[in-house]
């Protein structure tokens, strides 16, 4: 099976006191690491995986920079046969022109399956997947937590409110965006690493694709970005601590929580 | 000049630090506690090549540097120095063997290192002879077509776990010249005479495994001198040249990790209605400390990637080790400092960074000799 997997790098913002910038627009960058979106992280796996069971092909696909290959090195270090950087020309993109370039790409590929992570962390849109899965007339499944193999077909799992698991049977090919959890993401080896440097990274500009940068506009941008209002309401309990269970018993009491 | 790692080195960087920050947390603490080395976890570490990638290619290694060795070592310690500690003792005297062993004997024990099969160790410290390793009494008498060992080393990084151990050895007491009288010896572990006791109750680095030998007897095959009899001594100056430069990385490591606990305590800890990061004093504190782990890590590099080019500066790589000990304990100091009586409980992972701190000033050379190493450079001999 011939997979196609595209990723993205984002802001590794766990434990990081985010900052917004003077224009109000984006959180301030120049302190924060970068990684691979965790959710891209388990579709690639998912990928790498199922590679691996049909002695297939993975191509890894972003949008974005050069700083942006990191992750395209990665995937090809976790097992990725070629990757290809769609270079975004300094272009704030939305998901919809993501999905367009990515279509562009993809189009010219031989692939069975398109696998994309549910959401980014960073903008958590949660549209590319789908968006991509529209523009190319792809059926397609979103935030799948299980992927088995059938014949033409795969089966899939995805987990709905409140606990109920949906089993659906989806054509190939198709595109489905993955949740996390879904398997356990393998870490990147050395060996992998210098394999990674014999294969294949190929960029790609706008140009070539035919497609026209002022035609890539975003419908959707941020207008402003601020930190929500502080509100009152919070009680600090303070003291000894068998005083202070006490007294958060007490409040649970009066407030139905338990009885 | 060109400051920068590769992409390739900069990606192992990130992997090594990705594989410390999700596996180490998780059995650091309850290892140092109960003085235990994972063995599953050091098999998996291999496993992702992060063990002797110094080692090269066709001895089962990556066929990269000291460099990237360092790169590795310093993350492992910035997450914990007793799991980096116990990481970098896998091939710790495998230097001995790629600069001088047999084609043989690098085909026979190299690959299993970097596979995670095997573990190894060297013995250079005696009851009487530290510092002064030219002092070793350890004996190996050539007997026939056998060396018989016999005699105690002290403080030995995987004493009681290595599969072979390269013993520093007393071969020819009666040449005039000291530092012709030594050899190194590759005694596997299993040879009848061979005894190890694991020390307990280090004052850090506890995951890591560190045993008091005893060799009675020791009969190995004459092959198993490693390079030339007699030139044991300028063998161990070699490696030290080298151990000493990835050892510098551990310093960084702690001493980064050490940061990383101060920065995390002094942005949520509030004391006088304000963040501790607010405070001037604790500002001044942060600056001082980064800036003396910036220092520490670009001299560490440097001299890897000096050796890795062949360029071989004694000098150097002591000031890089020296430096890098004293960043360590320094740098820790103050982050204990930050955390307050915090600091001082074990449920806080600076105690544990703090307590292994120490030993980056003594082992692999204390600071006094990285001192004397730097001024009989600079000054020559008096």
């Amino acid at each position: 099976m011939d997979v196609v997997v595209c990723l993205r790098r984002v802001p590794f913002t766990q434990e990081v006191d985010l900052e917004i910038d003077k224009g109000q627009r984006q959180i301030l960058a120049e302190n924060l690491a970068f990684v691979l979106n965790d959710w891209d992280n388990y579709a690639l796996e998912e990928a790498i995986s199922l590679k691996e069971r049909t002695k297939g092909t993975v191509t890894a696909i972003t949008v974005g920079t050069e700083e942006d290959e990191e992750v395209l090195r990665r995937a090809l270090a976790m097992g990725a046969d070629t990757a290809i950087r769609i270079d975004s020309e300094g272009l704030t993109l939305d998901p919809r022109n993501i999905a367009r370039l990515l279509a562009r790409v993809i189009r010219g590929l031989r692939f069975h399956l398109i696998l994309t992570g549910a959401q980014s962390d960073d903008l958590n849109e949660g549209c590319v997947g789908a968006m991509l899965a529209e523009e190319l007339g792809l059926p397609h499944a979103s935030v799948v937590n299980k992927i088995e193999l059938g014949e033409d077909v795969l089966e899939i799992k995805v987990e709905l409110e409140g606990g109920i698991e949906e089993i659906s049977t989806i054509k190939l090919p198709c595109l489905l965006t993955i949740q996390t959890g879904i398997n356990e993401p393998r870490y990147v080896s050395v060996m992998g690493i210098r394999k990674a440097a014999k294969k294949e990274l190929k960029v790609v500009t706008i140009e070539e694709l035919s497609l026209d940068k002022e035609a890539l506009v975003p419908d959707v941008y941020v207008e402003r970005l601020f930190y929500p209002p502080e509100t009152g309401g919070a009680e600090i309990l303070e003291g000894d601590p068998h005083i202070v269970a006490e007294k958060i018993l007490r409040i649970l009491r009066e407030r139905g929580v338990i009885s | 000049m060109d400051f920068d790692l590769s992409r390739e080195q900069m990606d192992i960087k990130k992997a090594a630090r990705e594989f410390a920050e999700k596996e180490f947390p998780k059995i650091a603490r309850e290892c140092e506690e109960k003085e235990e080395v994972p063995r599953d976890l050091l098999k998996k570490g291999a496993e992702l090549g992060f063990v002797g990638v110094f080692i090269p290619e066709a001895y089962g290694g990556a066929g990269l540097g000291f460099l990237e060795h360092a790169l590795i070592l310093e993350e492992f310690w910035r997450m914990d120095p007793g799991l980096g500690q116990q990481f970098c003792s896998l091939t710790f005297g495998s230097e001995e063997l790629i600069l001088f062993g047999t084609e043989e004997q690098k085909e026979k024990y190299l690959p299993r290192l970097t596979s995670g099969d095997a573990l190894m160790g060297f013995a250079i410290t005696e009851p009487d002879a530290g510092s002064d390793a030219a002092s070793a009494s350890t004996r190996a008498e050539l007997i026939g077509e056998s060396w018989v060992l016999n005699g105690n080393k002290v403080m030995i990084g995987n004493g009681s776990l290595a599969d072979f151990i390269l013993i520093f050895c007393l071969t020819d007491p009666d040449n005039p010249a000291k530092s012709h009288r030594h050899s190194v010896i590759l005694v596997e572990t299993n040879t009848p005479g061979y005894e190890a006791d694991k020390i307990l109750g280090k004052m850090g680095i506890r995951a890591a495994d560190t045993a008091n030998i005893f060799l009675s007897d020791v009969k190995v095959p004459k092959e198993n001198l490693i390079g030339e009899r007699g030139k044991g001594f300028y063998q161990l100056m070699a490696f030290f040249d080298r151990s000493r430069a990835y050892v510098s990385a551990h310093g960084v490591g702690l001493a980064q990790g050490a940061l990383d606990l101060a920065i995390k305590h002094v942005k949520s800890r509030v004391q006088f209605g304000q963040k501790l990061a607010a405070f001037q004093v604790t500002q001044f504190k942060i600056a001082e400390m980064a800036t003396k782990v910036e220092l520490a890590r670009t001299l560490t590099y440097r001299v890897c990637s000096m050796l890795d080019r062949g360029q071989v500066d004694s000098k150097l790589v002591a000031m890089a080790k020296w430096n890098a000990g004293r960043t360590a304990v320094e740098v820790v100091d103050e982050a204990l400092q930050l955390h307050g009586g915090y600091g001082y409980m074990n449920d806080h992972d600076i105690e544990r960074f703090y307590r292994a701190a120490k030993v980056l000033e003594i082992y692999e050379g204390t600071k006094e000799v990285e001192k004397i190493v730097i001024a009989r450079r600079i000054l020559g001999r008096f």
